[in-house]
């Protein structure tokens, strides 16, 4: 088995770009140096924005048995980075950089009971997982919620597949996820994989806390995309640089200070190794703090953030109104 | 992984290993709560034992720099600490405590490989997790069978596992590498038959009325003290794959019966054997004597694993030898012949493993 993460960067020609849900595209790829993708595996790709080249990682929904058709899914985020739109103008023929599949979100086979828990476009990482529990006869529930069934892609897919270990959650049929409900189901012996926006994996793994359930059990991926908060434009100052910095909503306050000529320390670049932290030394404003690196207490305290992954909102509540009238929110920080 | 392309691959002189099987990564009593590092097809693992005595099986770098976890210890449960900077996995390599920080990176993990404990051996799988069944274990069930006594020992083989398996599968060699034990002419003058189905390769040949070998000779003496006289002396060969071949051997006093069914007047032997490849060029050899009589005699157990370890030996220094030319002689090809059907079938069955994961190209 391919054990190794070192991305072998390829080609891929793009041949398939379907619709599968509202403002969703299910791009199949064929990749120049085909490997079959393990459940949880991910791809990183070279997209262009405003003529400049950018990395993202999205999950791979399945491949064949060869690993010459690879799909991702993609949803088109208007307020992201711009990775997105990019990707949602690709047409079949076009040709991306892709590295092979790359593996931070392994499914281990053996555990008694499985939980798989999607939230949104979250069901990208978890549609392969399922899909093995299911060939090797596991116990497992899939879990997946959403704003409204069109939002929710492969649904019709899954109800086919899973039948009664799919359960359903729709926000505006009134049947949202009670995430209490649903990690009281969990036990010793229960291993959950999750992967969806923030707020729910936060809500998760405080009640898996709460409950004093094993750590390791709870298995969650997250690519430092989604945030409490809608990311807004924001001012850093870095009075060690002599650098004052606009971060537009689309771009990383890291990326916006590599692009002021700052020279930055990061690994991951999604909010998990906490090498790019930066110490706040002032900041009018709040931080939205999108990684997994620190725990709540450290998130509360606010005297650090994460950098690659992390953005300063204009108020408390994060509403726009606020952000309207009172300017950007202003942070000053000071580099390692 | 390499794919081997060649016209007929059946005759490629050393061949890939299937990773989709279960090996022998290490003897039951040499798992501990010690951890311990062996390379396992072509991968360093670190073996130990969690406080409950399960065996696990986990790549043996650490998720963060690569220090060999088997220079840890293990902790409480089934955890193990990286020796270098602490950082703490359990039996599923999935990080449990991660120093100087109060959370847990998601990705700090180690590859954990499924294990199971069979037959006095800790088997290992290696290749796509999700495909481990323990029912597909090989037989060896002379290992813990209470009607067979006996003990083995491990070579570390200094060539490739597929040589290993050739040796077993075609005991001509014993007249010539083992000629002072269980060597005699009457063994590339006898017939054998070879029947292969499915997954498994089967090579008979029995030898009438002829003069036991020394090794068979004591052995009779064990059962029969005093024993003269010709004997009928069989050997049947049977591998399953991917490599492991347990070869029932004996004698009995000639003319009762035995090439019949009938073995009461004769002395019965396993020899279990089961290979895991290392590296491309050398093998865990894991081998066990087996009997079926004097079944309290720990004097005989020693001297029959003894003897054996002598006569493996020989075999080791002819593989060694082997290995060594054909690397020396890359021009050269492999010829077969007739008392080879035993180890083509093998390569053909390994082969086949192999083209299906996609690790060979089909011979044309």
């Amino acid at each position: 088995m391919a054990a190794t993460n070192i991305e072998i960067w390829q080609s891929a020609t793009v041949v398939e770009v379907i619709p599968v849900a509202t403002d969703i595209a299910r791009i199949v790829l064929e990749p120049s140096l085909p490997v079959k993708a393990e459940p949880g595996s991910h791809i990183d790709l070279m997209v262009e924005i405003d003529g400049e080249r950018a990395k993202r990682s999205y999950s791979v929904v399945g491949s064949n048995d060869d690993g010459t058709r690879l799909a991702i899914s993609v949803m088109k985020a208007p307020l992201s980075r711009g990775g997105s739109i990019f990707m949602h103008s690709m047409v079949p023929g076009q040709r991306l950089e892709i590295t092979q599949p790359l593996q931070n979100f392994p499914l281990r086979v053996g555990a008694q009971r499985y939980i798989l828990l999607a939230g949104g476009i979250g069901i990208t990482a978890i549609v392969n997982m399922a899909a093995i529990l299911q060939r090797v006869k596991a116990d497992y529930t899939l879990v997946y919620a959403g704003r409204s069934r069109g939002a929710m892609a492969y649904l019709d897919q899954l109800t086919e597949q899973h039948g009664d270990r799919l359960e359903v959650h729709v926000d505006d049929e009134g049947t949202s996820l009670n995430v209490p409900e649903l990690v009281a189901r969990a036990d010793a012996d229960t291993e959950l994989y999750m992967c969806g926006p923030i707020r729910l994996m936060d809500a998760v793994r405080r009640t898996w806390v709460e409950r004093e359930l094993d750590m390791p059990n709870l298995r969650f991926e997250t690519f430092g995309n989604s945030g409490w908060y809608d990311p807004e434009e924001f001012i850093v100052r870095v009075p060690k640089l002599n650098l004052e910095v606009t971060v537009p909503p689309g771009r990383s306050m890291l990326e916006a200070l590599e692009d002021a000529g700052a020279e930055m320390m990061f690994h991951c670049r999604k909010g998990e190794c906490g090498l790019c932290e930066v110490r706040v030394l002032e900041l009018s404003g709040k931080i939205d703090h999108r990684d997994v690196f620190y725990s709540e207490r450290q998130q509360r305290l606010s005297t650090k953030m994460n950098c690659c992954v992390s953005r300063a909102v204009t108020s408390a509540t994060g509403a726009k109104a606020d952000a309207a009238a009172g300017g950007p929110a202003v942070i000053t920080i000071e580099p390692n | 992984m390499t794919a081997v392309s060649a016209t007929s691959s059946t005759t490629n002189k050393v061949l890939p290993h299937p990773l989709n099987a279960w090996y022998v990564a290490a003897w039951d009593h040499e798992v501990t709560r010690k951890p311990m590092s062996r390379r396992i097809a072509n991968r360093p693992v670190a073996l130990y034992r969690t406080e409950d005595g399960k065996a696990v099986a986990l790549a043996d770098a650490c998720w963060h720099r690569l220090a060999p976890l088997s220079m840890g210890k293990t902790l409480a449960k089934d955890t193990i600490q990286c020796p270098y900077h602490g950082i703490v996995y359990n039996s599923a390599g999935r990080c449990v405590s991660m120093p100087a920080q109060e959370t847990i990176n998601p990705s700090a993990t180690v590859p954990s490989f499924p294990v199971v404990e069979r037959y006095r051996y800790i088997w290992i799988w290696m290749g796509d997790p999700t495909l481990a069944d323990p029912s597909l274990v090989p037989n060896m069930e002379q290992m813990t069978s209470e009607e067979w006594a006996g003990d083995g020992l491990t070579i570390h083989a200094k060539c490739n596992y597929q040589l290993v398996l050739d040796n077993l599968m075609d005991l001509t060699h014993e007249e010539f590498v083992h000629s002072s034990s269980i060597g005699q002419d009457e063994l590339s003058e006898s017939d054998f038959v070879t029947v292969r189905e499915g997954n498994k390769v089967t090579v008979t040949r029995w030898m009438h009325n002829i003069d036991a070998p020394p090794f068979w000779l004591k052995n009779m003496r064990d059962k029969f003290p005093g024993f003269e006289g010709k004997v009928d002396r069989w050997q049947i060969i049977n591998f399953e794959a991917p490599a492991t071949i347990s070869i029932d051997v004996g004698v009995a006093k000639a003319g009762t019966g035995a090439p019949d069914g009938d073995r009461s007047q004769g002395v019965n032997g396993f020899v279990m054997n089961t290979i895991t490849p290392e590296t491309e060029r050398s093998s865990h050899y894991f081998w066990a004597f087996m009997r079926n009589y004097c079944l309290d005699s720990q004097l005989i157990t020693t001297q029959l694993r003894d003897g054996v370890h002598g006569v493996f030996g020989e075999d080791e220094e002819m593989l060694m030898a082997q290995q060594a030319a054909i690397d020396a002689n890359p021009d050269y090809e492999f010829y077969s012949l007739n008392i080879d059907s035993g180890g083509m079938w093998v390569r053909r069955i390994l082969e086949a493993m192999l083209v299906a994961e996609g690790r060979l190209t089909p011979s044309a």
